[in-house]
């Protein structure tokens, strides 16, 4: 039973060329009757976003925009917004407005399926995408485009959700800039 | 500095679906470790243990293995993170001058749950986590990235798997000895581009335990032929966001090498053995790179010449592996445990011949985030 709770990657069983030799039954199994719990832990959460993610979700949600903010010092722009630079550990206050575009840096396309997890079927692309005007990558799905010809380096642009409630998913995706 | 050896290893076989309870895993491996050590639970100080609540489904569950570990009526302190962490805790309580023999134990039964659910919790809930990234997708990200900077093929890295799985025949404790080719790789189920199933490591339940004493209490207690100094540590972290990373980049690595080469007054050319986690193929070249063996971007190329095989200039894994067996916290304890094995002169049919100076590495974080990095010898 908590057996088929298994990832897909943990089935190396699919694979003949994997199993010689894997298992190996220990001697009391002979004699006991192996027992096995299912179990399963649910315990609700109310996590405080915090001030500075909340001022970026709350312009996201409420004007449909994206920003970042930039190190007083350094000059460092971060999205998403840091409350103190990684570099100086100096208080991160200045807001800029990004415009959204920005360059695939990586990605991935997803074939295996954890439905708990993940937030379409596969297979979809995650991406870290290079902002304009920040020196950070967000991570986000690209989507609008067939996953298997998402390329390093193309031109991306954030998709604003229609009904915004305050989260990641205020940006859609992010699809090909034609 | 006072010295602190490794006196007693631990181990139990790696493989899925393992049958014992956690604590029975701790049992096992503490009482092999004290066989090894010639000693027995009066002469524990205290113990370090390393768990993690997710994994196992319990919370505080360094008190759930405690018996079991030896710490009963004694001092139990916990690691959340991989075994190397833990084995410098041990290190540091044995060098304050206020502890004894130290037990370092860690377990792990991943697959008694769900990786991808678990991995998924260690992104942050108030961006990332919604996304559904998890291990194995923000690897591909990070494999992708480090593939592209320096122009490496997927059969490049696959040639990682193909060695390490080879080494695998020749540790009876590894889960997936294989005889396979780079075609074999190439042609396993693709998981995330670029990773195919073959370049992924399997989530693996064991547990290891490792035996740490002054040099005053070693010498007390341990022959000649037993002990193993840890000569040198360093550790590092990068930023926690991978975005605010260069995935390709591995300076919290070079700074943790930099510090443990240096504490023990070695160079990456000393290195007899080395044992680096591999948790997907192009994390060991990545991870090769960083730990200063060949430039940035060269691992591949090294590797193709044979200079990480085992009869090559430095054997890479030689216990198979990561990618062979990997029980997540215990992975970085067992490479220690390998290493110690080496340096004994106990390593069975993976003997490498005259090793003196072993490397065990051990990462915590998505992508290798922060880094470990431990020097033994004789
Ligand atoms: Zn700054």
């Amino acid at each position: 039973m908590i057996r088929k709770c298994l990832s897909n990657l943990n089935a190396y069983e699919h694979l003949d060329v994997l199993r010689k030799g894997v298992r190996q039954l220990s001697d009391w199994k002979e004699e006991v009757e192996e027992v096995v719990f299912p179990g399963k832990i649910c315990v609700p959460y109310t996590w405080t976003v915090g001030s500075t993610l909340s001022k970026w979700y709350g312009l996201l949600r409420d004007e449909g925009q994206i920003w970042a903010n930039r190190c007083p010092s350094c000059g460092k722009v971060y999205i998403p917004p840091k409350a103190k630079c990684l570099e100086c550990y100096k208080d991160v206050n200045d807001w800029v407005r990004l415009p959204g575009t920005g360059t695939v840096e990586t990605f991935t396309v997803v074939y295996y399926e954890e439905p708990s997890i993940q937030p379409k079927k596969p297979p979809f692309a995650y991406g870290i995408i290079k902002m304009d005007g920040a020196d950070t990558g967000l991570v986000h799905l690209i989507d609008e485009i067939d996953p298997e010809k998402v390329k390093v380096g193309m031109r991306v642009e954030a998709v604003i959700n229609e009904e915004r409630s305050g989260n990641i998913f205020d940006i859609k995706y992010f699809r090909p800039v034609n | 500095m006072e010295r602190v050896a490794i006196i007693g290893v631990g181990q139990t076989k790696y493989e899925q679906n393992k049958s014992g309870a956690f604590a029975e895993l701790v049992y096992e491996v503490t009482s092999k470790a004290l066989e090894d050590a010639g000693i027995t639970v009066k002469e524990v100080d205290n113990v370090v243990s390393v768990s993690s609540d997710f994994w196992d489904g319990r919370t505080i569950s360094s008190m759930a293995i405690s018996d079991a570990s030896g710490a009963f009526g004694k001092d139990i302190t916990t690691v959340e993170g991989d075994g190397t962490f833990g084995a410098l805790y041990g290190m540091m309580r044995i060098l304050s001058g206020h502890f004894g023999v130290t037990v370092v134990v860690a377990h792990h039964k991943g697959t008694e749950s769900n990786m991808s659910g678990i991995t998924n919790t260690a992104f942050d809930p108030l961006v990332e986590r919604k996304l559904g990234l998890d291990s194995v997708s923000s690897a591909a990200m990070q494999a992708r990235r480090y593939m592209t900077r320096y122009g490496i093929l997927e059969e490049q890295i696959a040639l990682v798997s193909v060695k390490n799985h080879g080494n695998a025949k020749r540790n009876p404790l590894a889960m997936l000895p294989m005889d396979i080719t780079v075609e074999d790789v190439m042609n396993s189920r693709m998981i995330a581009s670029p990773l195919k199933k073959l370049d992924c490591s399997p989530v693996t339940d064991g547990a290891c335990a490792l035996i740490l004493a002054s040099e005053r209490e070693a010498k007390k207690y341990s022959t000649n032929k037993k002990r193993v100094w840890m000569l040198g540590v360093g550790h590092c972290a990068d930023a926690f966001r991978l975005g605010d990373r260069d995935l390709s980049d591995t300076r919290a690595l070079k700074q943790a090498a930099k510090k443990a080469y240096q504490m023990a007054s070695v160079e990456p050319g000393d290195i007899d053995v080395a044992e680096v986690y591999d948790a997907f193929t192009y994390m060991e070249l990545m991870w090769l790179e960083g730990l200063g063996f060949c430039d940035d971007g060269m691992g591949a190329e090294y590797l193709e010449r044979g200079n990480f095989n085992f009869d090559g200039e430095i054997p890479v894994n030689p216990s198979g592996g990561r990618l062979s067996a990997h029980p997540v916290q215990v992975a970085g304890l067992a490479a220690m445990a390998e290493c110690a094995l080496q340096l004994r002169g106990e390593a069975g049919d993976r003997q490498v011949e005259g090793a003196e100076i072993a490397l065990a590495h051990g990462i915590n974080g998505l992508c290798g985030q922060s880094h470990c990095v431990w020097i033994l010898g004789k």
